[in-house]
């Protein structure tokens, strides 16, 4: 029956949203349907989409959207600070003939990739430590929560400076520090999700069923705690991607020649007054990019946490 | 002494003192342990530094019985536990190590500068307060309106703008191109060294010493990074003003503040805001604290000497002790801002007295 | 209880414009009321507290009031300039709301708040608005004014919140008084205490007063007559005396709902509620 209605779209819409899922599979496609359908009639929350798939896009073609070489520049003498639209170069040149187009798409993908890797460490790190505190309670609770707060209580970026001085300046080092200091709120999240959870009854059955807590943890309780740590996460991205732009303007993130949007700005900062255009562009790129990361973060606190949604 | 009259004043009072007594015992321990993380964490920030302290002292020529002496003298020779002890007890009395860039005491370089920061921040959120407050309510109140869609713009700007180019474009702008206002650094030189520090904040010396010349200039330096910090923090104390006033207004006292026939005005900022101050002294406390962070950046850009452009400077020198003792010195004042903003929290809500 | 009416009421209604369409909480809602005590009964959702507030024009905003008469002792309230319907908010018309725990203002004494509601309708200095809280505070029958005076709402019991309520809202003398479920939030052992204090009051005020509850028994025994209201209309109005003679099928489920104790009503009897009668 599924088969035959699956080839047309209103037959997919209506197996979606069948009140009588014949598998689980179908049932958690209907779900996702209808938190879909609830996400898509935010325009706000598709326009950070939008910019966001935008984004991936450039990061992914990448070597076919530039222009000119990203590293290597033209002729210093005679192409360095070019005004924008001149001579194929649509947002200018900066001091070393680069062309700054082609530098902004080749530093989408080093953004991408701080986001992506802060998220894939800080993620597991917060649920496990949150997780763990919420399950066992007593004094694994405490000690873990005490170390959340000590986190908790330097500001971000001092932090994560902190942590990059002593392992060196560079991409790689700056990742590591932010992902330090991003953990602490999904370790809080993922507590706070499984304090509720701990104590209702098929978690109780499970445990009698002779699961490790370990079983129960991973199995039963992170699934749960996911949506909320999601949300939390795609609401982050815009505080890593400016941390990240803040350590690359002080020369403590990516290292020149790359063309990391930070850093540019750090470059164009010299030359601000008369060539406004090297620091004026990749700043604009990094306030589309996390505006796009922050609605998108809002949209989908308001489908998947509406009790947070305000 | 004391205890013994609240017996005598009744059982009530005595409960309250104990209850009272408890909750400072267990926020003491907090701040304790807290601080105790802290040090431990720029401790151990300090012992993974690649840069060899010793060699940072008798450069990397010296005989190798010359190292050996600089290392015991830094108590680099001693099992790790007794050297966090040490460094506790140093850093609890303010020695944080001699800065290897000034050749001072960390701690005398941190007293100079930290005062710039101070002010700038300080002004920062007073603009912050001062506009975010006014606007959150008008937007609460009239819901929906062109007020509410400006106040969820400029939140939403205000959590994805880079404020490092924000500030950059601020002087483009409205120094070099409009020239309202001066351009980096705290003042113009010829004003340098007409004001003794006392606070070390120059607004304020300025006045005590009647000094206006030198207040006008000062005052034209730092509007534009003061303005620039001030804004972020209005984006955040508006969208949770607006917040806190939504859900007080459609609490039920507001009607029967209506039923009593009040003027509107007065319900909203008499009423209703007063009970969502509650909450919004630890959202001002938290901008505030966020705004030190902001510092870092906000005063690379403008030249301000502050306690944040030396942290930069000691990083890109590899200065570590500058360093740590910068970033102990900042989380310290985070620490104490939630402090003091649970306290006033508890000032103004009878509820939790 | 004679002479010209303190408010007429014809034909009211009230609206929610709502996303999901148009929710009608009154349905053309007509009576008078003189220096009496006129009960108005329904079950929740009846649109009885609706009616109370949109008399006094605190009707939450996408809610729309319309009626043919809404006179309120010679001021049309519907005509009136927002000034004329403050000054009569408060100072001639008040009302006593539910829960006490939410109707006081948690950051304020009990005294500044009554001194306030004073002080917002009488040119009075400080320390006049002060004797006339003690009064009232003593009115409602407060063993130590003094100290209830400078205390929060949150630091005296729920019967004592209401009766500071209470002093709250006479304190100004007014002529209407709207009592929206005043004792339901409150321990049965104080509400008959407070019923008391109110009906005390309110009797040797002379003045005229709505009382608003889902308990008809409260009401019959409290009140002169009676408006029994389903779903947004009045479907049947009685003096309280005759309600054993009640007709119409809602107020005679209602009165069957009351166990007695003289007999064992088996099975209990279930609320019939007929669409038509909202028609």
């Amino acid at each position: 029956m599924a088969e035959t209605s699956l080839s047309n779209p209103a037959g997919l819409r209506a197996w979606l949203l069948s009140a009588e899922p014949g598998s689980r599979l179908q049932a958690r496609l209907g779900r996702a349907y209808l938190g879909w359908r609830a996400f898509a009639r935010n325009p706000l929350a598709m326009l950070g989409l939008a910019v966001v798939l935008l984004l991936v896009l450039v990061a992914l073609l990448a070597p076919l959207l530039e222009t000119h070489p990203p590293l290597s520049g033209g002729d210093l003498r005679t192409e360095r600070l070019l005004p924008p639209s001149t001579a194929g170069h649509w947002l200018g040149t900066d001091d070393q003939a680069r062309d700054i187009f082609s530098r902004i798409v080749a530093g989408a993908r080093i953004t991408l990739g701080v986001v992506l890797l802060v998220s894939i460490i800080a993620m597991p790190v917060g649920l496990l430590v949150g997780t763990v505190a919420g399950y066992f309670g007593g004094l694994v609770d405490t000690a873990l929560m005490r170390l959340t707060d000590i986190f908790l209580a330097f500001p971000r970026l001092v932090l994560a400076l902190a942590f990059v001085a002593a392992l060196g300046p560079g991409i790689e080092n700056a990742v590591i520090a932010i992902a330090i200091t991003a953990w602490p709120p999904y370790a809080r999240i993922a507590r706070a999700e499984t304090l509720t959870i701990r104590n209702s009854d098929f978690i109780a059955a499970v445990r009698l069923q002779g699961a490790s807590p370990m079983r129960i943890i991973a199995n039963h309780i992170v699934p749960l705690c996911m949506s909320s740590v999601i949300v939390r996460v795609t609401l982050d991205m815009a505080g890593i991607i400016l941390t990240a732009a803040g350590l690359g303007f002080l020369g403590l993130g990516a290292q020149p020649p790359l063309p990391e949007w930070g850093a540019m700005i750090a470059t164009g900062r010299h030359y601000v007054i008369d060539q406004w255009w090297v620091a004026a562009f990749p700043g604009l790129a990094i306030f589309v990019v996390s505006l796009g990361f922050n609605l998108l973060g809002d949209g989908l606190r308001d489908v998947l946490d509406p009790k947070a949604a305000k | 002494m004391a205890t013994s009259q609240a017996v005598q004043g009744g059982d009530g009072r005595f409960d309250a003192l104990l209850r009272l007594a408890r909750a400072a015992g267990r926020f003491v321990a907090m701040v304790t342990v807290t601080l105790a993380g802290l040090l431990a964490v720029t401790f151990l920030i300090g012992r993974v530094v690649p840069i060899d302290p010793v060699l940072a002292v008798v450069g990397d020529r010296a005989p190798p019985h010359v190292y050996e002496r600089v290392r015991q003298e830094l108590g680099l020779d001693l099992p790790f536990l007794q050297q966090f002890l040490i460094y506790c007890r140093k850093a609890l009395s303010g020695d944080f190590g001699t800065s290897v860039l000034t050749t001072n005491p960390v701690m005398t370089d941190i007293a100079r500068v930290f005062p710039a920061t101070v002010e700038l921040s300080t002004v920062g959120v007073l603009i912050g307060i001062l506009t975010g407050i006014p606007l959150g309510v008008l937007a609460a109140v009239k819901r929906g309106s062109v007020v509410d869609q400006f106040v969820r713009v400029l939140g939403l700007v205000g959590y994805s703008v880079p404020i490092f180019w924000l500030g950059l474009m601020g002087l483009l702008l409205f120094y070099a191109r409009l020239d309202l206002v001066s351009g980096p650094g705290r003042l113009d030189i010829t004003y340098d060294y007409l004001v003794t520090p006392v606070t070390g904040m120059i607004l304020v010396d300025s006045i005590m010493q009647g000094q206006w010349e030198v207040f006008r200039n000062a005052f034209s330096h730092i509007i534009l990074p003061a303005a620039m910090l001030g804004y972020f923090s209005l984006a955040y104390i508006s969208r949770m003003t607006r917040s806190f006033m939504l859900s007080e207004l459609a609490q039920e006292y507001v009607t029967t503040a209506r039923v009593k026939g009040l003027s509107e005005a007065r319900i909203i900022w008499r009423h209703a805001l007063r009970n969502a101050a509650v909450p919004l002294v630890t959202v001002v406390a938290l901008s505030y604290a966020h705004l030190l962070e902001g510092s870092v950046l906000t005063e690379t850009v403008f030249a301000w000497p502050g306690l944040g452009q030396y942290i930069t400077h000691s990083l890109q020198n590899a200065d570590m002790n500058a360093v740590l003792g910068g970033t102990l010195i900042i989380g310290t004042v985070f620490v104490f801002l939630n402090l003091f903003s649970d306290l006033i929290y508890r000032l103004l809500d009878p509820r939790t007295r | 209880m004679t002479g010209k009416p303190l408010l007429e009421v014809e034909n009211l209604k009230v609206r929610f414009h709502l996303r999901t369409g148009t929710v009608e909480a009154v349905r053309g809602l007509s009576f008078t009321l003189g220096r009496e005590r006129l009960g108005i009964v329904g079950e929740s959702g009846s649109g009885k507290s609706q009616t109370g507030r949109a008399i006094l024009g605190l009707t939450p905003p996408p809610g729309e009031v319309r009626a043919d008469r809404l006179v309120f002792d010679g001021t049309d309230l519907l005509t009136a300039p927002r000034r004329t319907l403050r000054a009569l908010r408060g100072g001639r018309m008040t009302m006593v709301m539910q829960d006490p725990k939410f109707s006081l203002n948690p950051v304020m004494t009990i005294g500044e708040q009554i001194v306030e509601a004073y002080r917002a309708h009488r040119k009075a200095g400080r320390a006049e608005a002060r004797d006339k809280a003690f009064a009232m505070l003593e009115a409602v029958k407060m063993r130590n004014p003094a100290r209830v005076f400078s205390l929060y709402p949150h630091e005296v019991s729920g019967g004592m919140g209401q009766r500071a309520m209470i002093a709250m809202m006479l304190v100004t003398d007014p002529d209407l008084l709207i009592a929206d479920e005043p004792t339901s939030a409150l321990d049965v052992t104080v509400q008959m205490e407070v019923l008391r204090i109110l009906d005390e009051l309110v009797g040797a005020r002379g003045m005229g007063l709505i009382f608003i509850s889902h308990d008809l028994k409260l009401v019959s025994s409290f009140c002169d007559r009676v408006l029994v209201m389903y779903a947004g209309r009045v479907v049947e109005e009685m003096s309280a005396g005759a309600l054993a003679r009640a007709r119409h099928p809602y107020t005679q489920g209602l009165m069957r709902c009351l166990p007695t104790l003289a007999a064992d009503v088996r099975p209990l009897p279930t609320l019939l509620r007929d669409p038509t009668w909202a028609g």
